[in-house]
């Protein structure tokens, strides 16, 4: 397919921890990222929820090749990204940015808004003039909604939502066809939150921007993405549209995770069926055997202690990976 | 229409104003708030950061820092805890009154063994021998479902869980079985499917061990689902306060009704923009004359510039701090 930016084959990145035990401690692989499977078409919004650990902003980051990965491939519109030389990394990078959370840490409070958001055009267009870059320093940052004549302003100067306004006007300067945003909200007061969270679906809009939002929000992802994944313990456990996830959820993890959502409405909130999970995720140093989600599910059998499901399909791009997903 | 009974007062705050002196000049976190708790009863307090809503109860239970200057009245049990002596605000602190802080790793000692931490609690505000603590500790444990509780007693904070680690902290806040329990964002660390754990225990306590218990959060939900009663901040003050159903179905301030317009919902096809607030929260140290909220307002006008609205009873039975009638609020 031709408008297809990313895919991602069976990826896995896994981190050596020493742990105790042994004469010098033993060093045991914590699997982040544990074969995972996903493609983004070009203008596409792919939300992946999951709660911490769960190894989504490890995903986004090995997108991005700021994570080093264990196996498996990622190809960027055709090519191998694992295989490609520096040159060619960087000429990739280009097209792919990323929105960090924390919006003030992820700013150099000695630089001013101008020079942080102008940074990859130098990085990536050396030798252009002064005048050049300060012009397209202003339109980018009307563009994301900050005024220009702030652009001599040190980050500390910003409010909480304009700082993430500064970050994603850096990331869209170089006009990428991904940006990799990893809870671009999730700092931020409800009342800024939608204003961030409208700026940047007109943005993808406008900018024919793909974008992969990591959030462990899911009423923020269900807003803005078409396609949801929902990832625990480094595996994708259900993928498929936002109707797919928020209307028929199949696995047994995507129905608590949605249960477990408070609801702004008394009424529904009081009545509403909840699906309490017990306990805590298991750590992803070491995780269960066959299925991860089992030790916390209600559905769990034998069968799942001994063999790992794998995606089945339960509509055309919806897939569930679930022994049980049918009952 | 029935008139519901009216419970008793247990916590009755009056005109509380805290301000903190910095050498920019003063804060003015809490401005002129005055609400009241009834026995048993749930309150929300829902706002913002920077709203005044974890001020209010940290003034209260004289926790404030040391620039932080306090006024007006907060009466617990006949005595006003502004005015008392520190000793017996000691011994109506974790007795009368207790707090479950946002982040337990924080508001645990490191170093301590979670038994002791407990006992604790028990051999310093009730005098009880060591062995009649650790019983006490350990079914309070139990009663907040913690997993193997023999086990965790000997365990330091960081060997628990995020989600374990505050039932520790509700733990300890019951165990002098205080009449009020404040909760300052009891689950905003934890993850969703964790969270929906731990306010479970919440409405558990709230219904099997009829406290009193207000609820600061800055989560929609999660009053939605717990409180009787919701109280709006905005910049220090009270907006808007009612019945739950009230506050959620009939909200007569412009801020309430934005806030609730600009959440996003789970069954939202994301077809349109979600509605926003313009602007930000005004600069504690620079609060502008009249309304803290006309110039993020779409129905403010001149009186809204010159004069500061008090809180005065809504159409929905509650109390707003809006001059315009409800009907005429654009959301």
């Amino acid at each position: 397919m031709t408008d297809q930016l990313l895919q991602i084959e069976d990826l896995k990145v896994h981190f050596p921890v020493r742990v105790m035990g042994g004469f010098f401690g033993t060093s045991r692989p914590l699997k982040a990222v544990d074969g995972v499977s996903v493609g983004l078409k070009s203008g596409e919004t792919l939300g992946v929820v999951g709660e911490s650990g769960c190894g989504k902003t490890t995903l986004g980051r090995a997108i991005l090749r700021l994570a080093p990965y264990t196996s498996g491939a990622v190809s960027w519109i055709g090519e191998d990204f694992a295989a490609a030389d520096k040159k060619k990394i960087q000429s990739i990078r280009r097209d792919l940015q990323i929105v960090f959370q924390d919006p003030l840490a992820s700013l150099d409070p000695r630089m001013t808004a101008g020079d942080i958001i102008a940074e990859p055009v130098r990085n990536f267009e050396p030798g252009l003039s002064k005048s050049i870059i300060v012009e397209r320093v202003r339109e980018t940052m009307e563009l994301v909604g900050l005024s220009p004549a702030m652009i001599n302003r040190y980050p500390h100067e910003f409010s909480g939502g304009q700082c993430q306004r500064i970050g994603i006007a850096r990331a869209i300067i170089l006009a990428p066809k991904l940006i990799v945003c990893d809870e671009p909200v999730s700092a931020l007061d409800v009342s800024i939150r939608a204003q961030i969270v409208n700026l940047l679906s007109s943005l993808q809009k406008r900018l024919g921007l793909a974008m992969l939002f990591i959030s462990h929000d899911l009423s923020v992802v269900g807003h803005i993405s078409q396609r949801v994944a929902v990832m625990y313990l480094g595996k994708i456990m259900e993928i498929g549209t936002r109707d797919h996830i928020f209307r028929s959820p199949r696995h047994p993890y995507t129905q608590a995770l949605l249960s477990a959502v408070p609801v702004p409405d008394p009424d529904v909130e009081r009545a509403k069926k909840r699906i309490i999970l017990l306990g805590d995720p298991p750590s992803p140093l070491d995780p269960p055997s066959g299925c991860v989600f089992r030790t916390r599910c209600a559905k769990a059998t034998d069968l799942c202690a001994k063999r790992a499901p794998s995606n089945e399909s339960v509509a055309a791009g919806h897939q569930v990976a679930c022994h049980h997903w049918k009952e | 229409m029935l008139l519901e009974p009216i419970p008793e007062t247990v916590l009755d705050v009056r005109n509380l104003n805290v301000r903190f002196s910095t050498p920019d000049g003063d804060v003015h976190a809490v401005s002129d708030v005055s609400f009241s708790l009834g026995k048993g009863e749930c309150l929300g307090i829902v706002g913002e950061s920077g709203s005044g809503k974890s001020q209010t109860f940290l003034a209260a239970l004289g926790l404030l820092a040391e620039n932080g200057l306090t006024s007006g009245q907060v009466i617990l049990d006949g005595s006003d805890m502004l005015a008392i002596s520190e000793e017996k605000l000691t011994a109506i602190r974790g007795n009368k009154i207790s707090m479950v802080f946002q982040d337990p790793m924080t508001s645990l000692t490191p170093h301590m063994r979670i038994g002791r931490q407990l006992t604790e609690v028990l051999t310093q505000h009730l005098n009880v021998s060591e062995a009649e603590a650790r019983d006490r500790a350990l079914t309070m444990l139990k009663r907040v479902h913690m997993p193997e509780p023999e086990k965790r007693f000997s365990m330091y904070p960081h060997e628990l869980s995020g989600g374990m680690r505050q039932r520790v902290m509700i733990a300890m806040a019951l165990l002098c079985s205080p009449e009020v329990v404040i909760a300052d964002e009891p689950t905003t660390a934890l993850d969703v499917t964790v969270q929906a754990q731990i306010l479970d225990l919440i409405r558990d306590i709230k219904e099997s061990a009829r406290k009193s218990i207000v609820l600061i959060t800055h989560d929609l939900g999660v009053v939605a689902g717990l409180a009787d009663r919701v109280a709006v901040m905005y910049a220090g003050r009270i907006v808007e306060e009612g019945r739950t159903q009230d506050i959620f179905y009939r909200p007569t301030h412009p801020y309430t009704r934005g806030l609730l317009a600009c959440m996003p919902r789970l069954n939202d096809d994301g077809a349109q923009p979600l509605t926003t607030i313009p602007g930000q929260p005004p600069d504690l140290q620079k609060l502008p004359p009249g309304c803290v909220f006309r110039a993020r307002c779409a129905n403010a006008f001149e009186r809204c510039i010159s004069e500061n609205p008090k809180l005065t009873p809504a159409a929905h039975g509650g109390r707003k701090a809006c001059f315009l009638a409800s009907e005429a609020v654009n959301p």
